[in-house]
């Protein structure tokens, strides 16, 4: 197990290598115009696209270039142009709100698309399982861009029971920080709920027809018991794999659209500001960031997945 | 065959709902068990032996299931009792081991563990550590090395045999009186078939355990039956103590079984017998007798269908469903100076 997780590190650290020399080669190699120009964003001087170049060696060769883009992302001297701050002092900022958002919309997404999953595999054919698929597809099948303002409308305005957006600290106010997360997390899971009920659905369909589960029945165990220790657990392995996916990508890039509809000031504000202000250093920073997210959550859902399934634990005891 | 059967079956029938209509994949089956004997249900695929065999631990109860007749283990009626008196018998009273062991275990947790489970599901006083050394004593007398440390295995790190042997030490685990083998070689290379077939038989009659062993395997049949029951499109055709149905079978069906054996002790064929034809379907069976059109001895009285009737007034146990005479029987089951069957005219010429 241990050298299983250590082999899975090593992977990580050379898929982060890759995406940053991406990111290079698409920010600062590719584009056919003065890289400094593009850098200093709309309206620089003379003077800064100077400072720039000077400041990033834009002269000197392709790996020196890319050493210098490194050593500025990893000392935080990555500067956004316009107000002149650190990348790293914004993305710091919006850390506590976007990891808010993303783990509590998680953990709702799992919770409810698991329950809705179970129940509508358990009385597969029923009116219950009718019911809950046409939830699930009406969850996927509504855009978030959509769902927030209904819901601002109807529970915020009208009703008053959810605060007018913005984001309020976990550790200065816990009850505000927990009203004012409530329609942001709902609103960025629904779609997964409904998307992960349906996955497990079927995936427990198609597991109760296996081998060992009439094993489980014949040795005289409970049918909830068969339903739980043996057709759930083996269903549950996809859907890790599926949620590493879904979370890290959730941070790094699908929590945009909700931080902006609910006015968050996390990652994905930052992100969707910069990107309109075309500030460069920001966009980058934000890319390295979302894939350092991507690939370490996916490392920790491969080592939760040898733990599942121990045919994966390849190497020290499986041929 | 004066011992108080154990288990007794009786007018057996499974349908099942289907888009098509009811399949009727059981009809009126019945036989006895006694401890200490061992059953051979025969067949090829589809003849409803497995579904006999689900049926009688109540693994084939759904909503589209229809299951008439009557099986009494002990006197008790087990067609009609509830989910909790099954659930208490499956594995207490009757085990049970499936054809295939690299599927029938579940592959994410350890074999030992899994063994433990069955045992705690029926009795919780036991400890984790009581069941554990259970399991261990259990792995040993199936014949699996080295027990102490193979329980902790998981299934992918056991060769099949060991699998099976290890499924046999689950279906034991409890100490059931029926054992319910449903092809349990069939899996298995014929070498290790040879060692599990032989594990059963000790158990058999070291544990006075009843055996139902499922196979169409007539090879396997031989090595360890005491009875046999032929079946076929969800009747049982034939059925007669070993002897009786290797040395005197009588239904043509049971000669066609017979005749695609590969014999060592005979010249080779240059192609192996078969029976022409294949299986009728359930949903669309031929009126009268099922076997009808891949028999060449069909004849008037074949499609009104034969009860199953002693026919031999030497042998009253043993019973078929053909119209033949058995003179007519004997003479006719004769093929190149074997017991076989002949492909029937129509067929032949295709």
């Amino acid at each position: 197990m241990l050298r299983f997780i250590v082999r899975r590190v090593v992977g990580m650290v050379f898929v982060l290598f890759v995406v940053s020399v991406l990111v290079f080669v698409i920010f600062n190699v590719i584009p056919n115009s003065p890289p400094a120009q593009r850098l200093a964003g709309k309206n620089a001087t003379p003077t800064l696209v100077k400072s720039i170049e000077e400041e990033w060696g834009f002269d000197e060769p392709l790996p020196v270039q890319y050493t210098t883009m490194m050593k500025k992302v990893f000392n935080g001297e990555l500067i956004q142009y316009s107000p002149r701050i650190p990348v790293d002092n914004r993305i710091k900022e919006g850390i506590p709100a976007t990891l808010s958002l993303s783990i509590g919309a998680g953990i709702i997404w799992l919770a409810f698309g698991l329950l809705l999953g179970y129940l509508s595999a358990i009385r597969a054919g029923g009116w219950l399982d009718r019911t809950l698929t046409g939830v699930a597809i009406a969850g996927i099948s509504i855009p978030v861009f959509l769902l927030a303002p209904v819901l601002i409308y109807f529970l915020t305005y009208k009703l008053e029971i959810f605060p007018n957006g913005g984001y309020v600290g976990l550790t200065e106010d816990p009850w505000g920080w927990l009203q004012h997360m409530i329609l942001p997390w709902f609103t960025l899971a629904v779609l997964s709920i409904g998307f992960y009920s349906r996955v497990l659905r079927s995936n427990m369909l198609d597991v109760m027809n296996e081998d060992y589960v009439r094993t489980a029945r014949a040795k005289g165990l409970s049918e909830r018991k068969v339903m739980t220790r043996h057709v759930l657990r083996n269903s549950l392995i996809p859907i890790v794999t599926l949620f590493g996916l879904d979370f890290g990508a959730t941070i790094a890039g699908t929590a945009i659209i909700t931080e902006v509809l609910f006015n968050i000031e996390g990652i994905g504000s930052y992100a969707a500001e910069s990107i309109k202000k075309l500030e460069l250093p920001p966009i980058m920073g934000i890319t390295l960031y979302g894939a350092f997210f991507v690939v370490f959550v996916n490392a920790l859902v491969d080592i939760a997945y040898a733990y599942l399934d121990p045919r994966v634990r390849l190497g020290s005891t499986a041929r | 065959m004066s011992a108080q059967p154990i288990l007794s079956v009786r007018d057996l029938r499974v349908g099942f709902a289907t888009e098509g209509g009811l399949l009727q994949a059981v009809d009126k089956v019945s036989f006895d068990l006694t401890p200490g004997e061992v059953l051979a249900i025969v067949g090829e695929s589809g003849s409803g032996k497995s579904v006999t065999a689900q049926t009688m631990i109540g693994l084939t109860r759904s909503k589209n299931s229809r299951i008439e007749g009557s099986v009494e283990l002990e006197g008790e009626e087990l067609l009609d009792a509830d989910d909790a008196t099954m659930r208490r018998l499956r594995g207490e009273k009757i085990g049970m081991v499936f054809q295939d062991p690299m599927t029938s275990f579940n592959p994410v947790y350890r074999l030992g563990n899994q063994i433990v489970e069955a045992i705690r599901a029926h009795d919780e006083s036991i400890g984790k550590e009581q069941a554990r050394q259970r399991v261990v004593e259990l792995f040993e007398s199936v014949g699996i090395p080295n027990a102490e440390r193979r329980i902790d295995s998981y299934p992918h790190e056991f060769s099949g045999g060991m699998r099976q042997r290890a499924m046999i030490a689950m279906a034991l685990a409890l100490e059931p009186e029926v054992l319910i083998a449903d092809e349990p070689t069939t899996a298995l290379d014929v070498t290790i078939q040879a060692q599990i077939l032989h594990l059963l038989e000790d158990l058999n009659r070291q544990r006075g355990l009843a055996t139902i062993l499922i196979t169409h395997d007539l090879g396997v049949v031989a090595e360890v039956a005491d009875r046999v029951l032929v079946m076929y499109a969800g009747r049982v055709v034939e059925e007669g103590t070993l002897d009786e149905i290797f040395y005197d079978p009588q239904h043509p069906y049971t000669w066609g079984l017979m005749g695609s054996l590969t014999r060592l002790d005979r010249p080779r064929p240059h192609r192996l017998p078969q029976i022409a034809g294949s299986p009728p379907s359930l949903l669309e069976l031929p009126k009268g007798c099922p076997f009808r059109p891949r028999c060449p001895h069909e004849f008037s009285k074949c499609p009104e269908y034969p009860g199953l009737e002693a026919r031999l007034t030497e042998a009253p146990g043993h019973r078929d469903r053909c119209w033949l005479t058995p003179e007519q029987k004997r003479e006719k089951r004769q093929v190149e100076g074997q017991i076989g069957l002949e492909a029937p005219q129509e067929v032949s010429r295709e």
